[in-house]
This record gives structure tokens, sequence and C-alpha cells, in this order.
């Protein structure tokens, strides 16, 4: 009856780190065989789709997870795209693009660690506010020093050439020349999912749980010996650097960084974004991503087809998005994934209360994950980013 | 010599609407614990609204006065429809609603307004004064800017401290329970609450706007101006609210006129921070022992 299946299930359910790494090979290999069918404009797409949902995991891990709500994201994606462009300013005699994306990580991370330090000691609107100052301010300073960080029109960026395995890889599994939208695409998506296996480990391991000690009761954390300053300077840095390698990836795509893409609308998408999945929920940070950017692609459709003229309906993505947020908040405060986990914990209570009452049945093995056996309050439901895989 | 004084005149108009700003922000949060984001968005709306019945061919005033009732009625129905929800809960939840709000609004007005750069217009002059002279750059409107934010502060006064109503809406921003049980209608005093908060707001928003470019972003900057008067005041503190927008206008103006007018919001989150690390409770805290 053991026997190897068993094991393997054993495995899946107890080694995040191998749970995690198997779902994201299998991302990556989707990914790898989806993005040169689909096209350069679903692939510009996805590109977006990704870094959003990226930032967007580092701001749920943050807010979700230790209760620090940040309005400044999109800033710090502005700190992580300006530190690629200006590495990436030549044409041909650029770094090698991994140290690029980590260079722009550490500096995002450095920016964080300050930025968390102020945070730290700031809570609910008072942070809000202070983040909200950082999303607006922080673009004035690349108006401002004009010389070095190109004013108004911004800095352009050189994306590598694509090396030259990577494009036999690629013509061998499918058979053409990958373009390279659909090159930068496949980057961000591995950003991505090397972003969410490193940020759902931690968020499994003791750092993770010291994060949501600290957001569940300080006083409880301090009396258990847990650092409150470090603990939320750590969870604010590790967000941050997220947003940075969001921010590398949007520089490398858009290959112009303007003050004008970090916005206040981008710091509040972000949001839009981790409301809208569930607050804490990786798979949810995803999902949202994946819903708003959709919507950004059919909203001035839609907007036209309600006989809008074109600038009005741009702005019908940012409308339902809002409104979106807002009826969240009031309906359904945990988000899709807290909707998912109710059904899913009900469903299990349903199942284990009809199966015969003396056999384990599905209760949550949770000898080393005391926080991760769902439906125990409105904010556990946090540490399953792939809930839905499991038997 | 000239420039300094004209900065910090420019200063001193700047800061009388951060104060009423603030202003609007401290009423809000005195009475529900809540800091309403979306309250530049409202103001936005309303202004927006003026311009648009003045481009009809309405005069400044009858504008003026409808984009206040507008404010009133906004700021009552945000409340009572959607506010009162998150009310008393996760103060997380009442920051992301008005957040949303924010976004809803100004998108809304995006699409009903248009995006474009439009100047609005003042029954005011709008050149400089000339005293002994020299021309100093303080025009009519910037006048009744200073004079219209004084009047109405005065009328908040009164009414918080000499009018029964007032009375009750303090009873029922300080001891919910108790005022409950003594008969005051708390709710609707809360509601009354937003709406003249709003009607502040809006306030500001034609001060700002007026004599200037207006279009819907316009006021995202004072979102953040208002925000840091108002926490550098104390966010408990009338009085605090009109000195922190005072003391914000004129900083503001400084770095704006002498290091550059990018570093402006920069400038107001340094401030913020520095606030907030040394003295949380802002320059005027009564009260110790508030968790910041």
């Amino acid at each position: 009856m053991a026997g190897v299946p068993q094991r393997l299930r054993t495995t899946w359910r107890e080694v995040p780190l191998a749970r995690h790494l198997v779902l994201a090979a299998i991302g990556l290999v989707l990914v790898a065989f989806t993005l040169p069918a689909v096209g350069d404009f679903r692939a510009t797409q996805l590109t977006e789709l990704a870094y959003i949902a990226l930032a967007a995991a580092g701001l749920t891990v943050l807010t979700g997870l230790n209760g620090q709500l940040s309005l400044g994201h999109g800033a710090l994606m502005a700190v992580g795209a300006y530190t690629t462009a200006l590495l990436l300013d030549e044409r041909d005699a650029g770094p090698p693009l991994v140290l690029v994306v980590l260079a722009a990580v550490a500096a995002t991370l450095a920016v964080g660690v300050v930025v968390g330090v102020a945070a730290a000691r700031l809570h609910g609107p008072y942070l809000a506010g202070a983040t909200l100052a950082m999303a607006v301010a922080v673009p004035g300073i690349a108006v401002h020093f004009r010389d070095q960080l190109g004013g108004e029109q911004g800095l352009r960026t050189y994306t590598p050439e694509i090396p030259g395995w990577a494009a036999d890889a690629a013509y061998y599994l499918t058979g053409s020349d990958p373009s390279r939208s659909t090159y930068v695409a496949f980057l961000a998506w591995a950003t991505l999912l090397l972003g969410l296996v490193l940020l759902a480990n931690l968020a499994r391991s003791r750092t993770g749980r010291r994060w949501a000690a600290v957001r569940d009761d300080e006083v409880a954390a301090e009396l258990a010996g847990i650092h409150l300053g470090r603990a939320r300077v750590s969870a604010f840095a590790v967000s941050a650097a997220a947003a940075g390698a969001a921010g590398a990836m949007l520089a490398i795509a858009d290959r112009n960084v303007a003050p004008g893409a970090f916005n206040l609308n981008l710091s509040m998408t972000l949001v839009a974004v981790v409301v809208l999945g569930g607050l804490g929920s990786l798979t949810g940070a995803i999902i949202g991503a994946a819903v708003l950017t959709l919507l950004v692609s059919f909203g001035p459709g839609l907007g036209r087809s309600l006989g809008l003229d074109d600038l009005a309906s741009e702005q019908v993505a940012p409308l339902v998005a809002g409104l979106v947020t807002v009826a969240v908040i009031l309906l359904a405060p945990r988000g899709l994934a807290g909707i998912a986990q109710g059904r899913l914990a009900a469903r299990r209570a349903r199942r284990a209360y009809t199966s015969a009452p003396s056999s384990d049945g599905g209760s949550p093995p949770s000898s080393s994950t005391p926080a991760g056996s769902g439906s125990a309050g409105t904010s556990t439901a946090v540490s399953t980013p792939t809930g839905k895989g499991t038997p | 010599m000239q420039q300094l004084v004209n900065t910090a005149l420019g200063g001193i108009t700047l800061g009388m609407v951060f104060a009423a700003f603030a202003l609007a922000l401290v009423m809000i949060w005195r009475s529900t614990r809540i800091v309403n984001f979306a309250q530049a968005a409202m103001a936005m709306v309303t202004t927006m609204l003026a311009l648009s019945l003045i481009e009809r061919g309405w005069s400044y005033w009858a504008a003026f006065l409808a984009a206040l009732a507008t404010g009133f009625v906004l700021g009552a129905v945000i409340e009572r429809t959607l506010v009162r929800r998150v009310e008393g809960g996760p103060e997380l939840n009442a920051v992301i609603l008005t957040l949303g709000l924010f976004i809803v609004l100004t998108a809304g007005a995006e699409i009903v307004f248009g995006s474009d750069y439009r100047s609005f217009p003042v029954p005011f002059s709008l050149s400089g004064t000339e005293i002994g002279g020299t021309t100093y750059a303080l025009t009519g409107f910037d006048i009744f800017t200073v004079v219209a934010v004084l009047v109405t502060m005065g009328l908040l006064l009164a009414l918080f401290q000499f009018t029964d109503i007032g009375l009750r809406m303090r009873a029922a921003a300080h001891q919910q329970e108790v005022a409950r049980l003594l008969g005051v209608k708390v709710g609707r005093m809360l509601t009354l609450g937003w709406a003249l908060a709003a009607v502040v707001g809006s306030l500001s928003g034609l001060l700002i706007g007026g004599g200037s470019l207006v279009h819907p972003h316009y006021m995202e900057s004072v979102v953040v101006f208002g925000f840091v008067a108002a926490v550098l005041g104390g966010l408990d503190s009338p009085a605090g609210a009109v000195v922190g927008g005072l003391l914000l206008g004129v900083t503001l103006s400084f770095v704006s006129g002498y290091v550059g007018s990018g570093l402006v919001a920069l400038a107001a989150l340094v401030v913020l921070v520095v606030v907030l690390m040394v003295r949380p409770g802002g320059l005027f805290s009564a009260t110790t022992a508030r968790r910041v």
C-alpha cells in the first residue's frame, strides 16, 4: 500500500519547495509552448500580465501576509525600471541581462529597506498616506534630474539580442524563429515564475510565519520573541524586490522608461489586483492580474460600443477596476481566492462528514504548518498558492 | 527680496487651500476614524461640474454654489451607501474602499467631462497687486481664497461650538454609544459630517482650480499634500490642520521656487516622514500614546 505513489503524495504535501518547483516547471513548459503560438500582440499583453502579476505578488505578500498596505509599489517598480534603463542604455555593450535584472532587484531592495524602516512604525491610514506620497513623489525625481534620468521623455532601453542558444531552442521546439516580443514575454514569465517560487517558499518558511504572526497579533508575536521591526522591514524589502523585478521587466518590454508610466494609476491598479485576487494569495495575484489585463484590453472596445470616443474609452478599464475594488471590499473582502477557498473548505467538510467518520479523511496534514489549515479566520487563507491543485 | 515675498505670499495662499482640504480630512477622521482618500476626487468632480456649468453660461457664483451643494449631496450619499458598511471594520478595508472610490471618480470624470486641460475662469483680477512701486504676486483671487477659507473655518467653528446640531455631531464623533443612549441619531450625524467635509473639500477644489487649468487629475497631488498637512497638525486637531496646511504651503512654495517644482511632492514626503518619526501625533498633539 505504501509504495512510491504514496511517498510522492507525502512529498507533494509536506515539501513545499518540491511542490512549488514542479508547478513552476510545468508553468514554464506551458509558457514555452504557448508563447510562440499566440502572436506578437498577445505576447505583449502576456508580458504586461506577467510584470503586473509579479509586482502584485510582492504586494500581496506584504499586505496579506504582513498586514502592511503599500500604495507606493508603482514607485518601487519605477526604481527597478530606471535601474534597468540606466544599465541598458547602449545598443550592444550592455551587461548580461541576468545581471541587469539582479541589479534592479538589488537597488529596489535597498530602497525597500529604507522605506520599510519608515513604514514599520506606521499602520493603517498613516502607512497608506505615506506610501501614497511616495507614489506621487518618485516620478517627480525623474522629472527633476533631467540630465541623468531623461525628464518627462524618459530613458530608452535597449534589449540585448536573443542569445543564440535560446533562439536555437525555440526553433527546435516550434519550428520558427522567436520574435522579440515572444522572447521578452518568455523572460517576463520566467521571472514571474521564479519570483512566485521564491515568494511562495518564503511565505511557507519561518520568515513567513513570523510575518503572519506580526500581522495577527503584535503583542503575542513580540512575546514569542519576534522582533516586530525586523519582521516588518524584511517583509517590505522582499515585497519591494518583487516590484523591482517587475519594473525591470516593464523597462525591457516597453523599451522606454518615463515618469508617466509610474503614475498613481499604476499603484492603484496593483492594489486593485491584490484586492480582487484576495489579499495574501499568490494565485489570487495572478488571477487578479489576468482579469485586470483582460479588462484593459477589452475596456476600450466596450467603451466604443457604448458610444464613447477614443479618449473616454481608455478610461472604461480603470473605471471598472475601481468599481470591482469597491464591490469586492464590500461584498467579499477576501477576494476571489477567499471565495474559492471557502468553497473548497465547505466541500472538504461535507466530504469528511459523509465518508466514514473514523477514517483520517481529508483533514489537513498540518504538523509542520500550523497556519496553513485554511478557514481558521479571516486572514489565514494565505499560504497555499496552489490550493486548487492538491487532491 | 521681491521673489522671497512672492514665494511667501504664494505659499500662504496655497497653504490656506491645503488647510481647507486638511480640515475636511480631519472632520471625517474625527467622526469615523477613516482617512478619506477619495476626497480629492470628490472635489475634482464638483469643480469639473462647476466648470461645465460656467461653460453653459452660468455665472461663477451660481456654479460655485452648485458645486458646494453637489459636494454636500455626494458626501452624504457616499457615506450612507458605501462607507457605512466599512465603518468600525478593519482599517485596511476603509482605506481600500476610499481608494477604489478615488479610481472610480477619476475615471468616471474623464469619461463624463473629458480629459482635456480647461481653464477655469474666475471673476477676479489675476494680476499682481502693486504696493509702493513694486508688484507683488498677490492676485484678487488669492485674496478671495484666503477670505473664503477663513470664513468657512469661522462658520464651522460656530457650527460645532455654538449650535445644538454641532454639539450632537461632536457627541456622535466622541462617544458613539453614549450619544446614542442620549438620543442622538449617530448615523445621521456621521452622514452630515461627511457631507459637510465634502463641502469644505469642494471649496478647496474650486480654489485650487480657479484661475488655472483643471482636468480630471489636477487634484492628484493635493491628496498627498492635504494628507501631509492633516498629519502635520495631528489628524485629530482642526486647528492643527490649519496650521499644518499653512506650514506645508509655505514650505512647498519655497521648495518649488528655489529648488525645483519636480521635487515638491518629494519634499512633502520628507516632511511627512520626519513628522511621523519625530512627533507621530502631529506638531500639536494634545493626547499622547496614540500608536501610529
